[in-house]
């Protein structure tokens, strides 16, 4: 069984590989996963060769759900999508979720083996009210 | 439908670890597994994190569990093992 992958883009590496750290921890290796943060020249920032990068090594027939911390982790993460071959694209999302806690969720429902439209969901459950 | 209840003596109550723990655990039963904090509801879905989550237990509050399904029975007496266990042991 292939569960979803998990990417997390965060502006710092820093916040990238902790978030990733806390997924580890607490929801196991059953979750491909893979994290991203800074610029090439070591400051703060994204760039859609990391994103790529990630997104290959999080690869799952399943699909990858990325969470993305602020404006241009979600803009460049919409162009590492768009570089991706088509067949790839259909299977990568951007989940609206905070980053943390969001990829934190995601990777529990994917452990689980739901698809990638309900790994989304459960992520962006967060920012809506209680039924 | 199985019904059981266990006291939850986790020190810091159902906070998150514990709660992707148990969520794992009732993804693994194919039955409606369900968590309340109360014996009459409301009955929350436990294959749902972000739901437990939002239960916010707090230690040494009763947690009642409530299964519907093939399983029903081991997914009810899972679910009391983990929690009496204080959350180890659950699925890697």
């Amino acid at each position: 069984m292939s569960n979803v992958g998990i990417v997390i883009v965060s502006h710092s590496p820093d916040v990238a590989k902790g978030a990733a750290d806390m997924v580890r921890q607490m929801v196991g290796r059953g979750v491909p996963l893979a994290w991203t943060g800074g610029n090439p020249e070591g400051g703060l920032g994204t760039s859609v060769e990391g994103i790529l990068a990630a997104i290959d090594s999080a690869w799952s027939d399943a699909g990858v759900a990325i969470l993305v911390d602020l404006g241009g982790a979600e803009t460049n993460s919409e162009m590492a999508i768009e570089m991706l071959p088509a067949e790839q694209q259909r299977k990568v999302v951007i989940c609206d979720a905070p980053v943390v806690e969001g990829a934190v969720m995601a990777a529990t429902e994917a452990w689980g083996g739901s698809d990638l439209a309900t790994v989304k969901r459960t992520a962006e459950e967060l920012n809506r009210e209680p039924d | 439908m199985i019904d059981a209840q266990v006291l939850l003596f986790h020190a810091a109550g159902l906070h998150a670890r514990p709660v992707v723990t148990l969520t794992k655990l009732a993804k693994t039963f194919a039955s409606r597994v369900l968590i309340a904090a109360n014996a009459d509801g409301p009955w929350t879905d436990a294959k749902s994190v972000v739901k437990v989550m939002r239960l916010k237990t707090p230690a040494n509050a009763h947690l009642y569990f409530r299964a519907e399904g093939e399983d029903a029975d081991a997914a009810v007496a899972a679910m009391v093992t983990l929690v009496k266990n204080d959350f180890v042991g659950g699925p890697e």
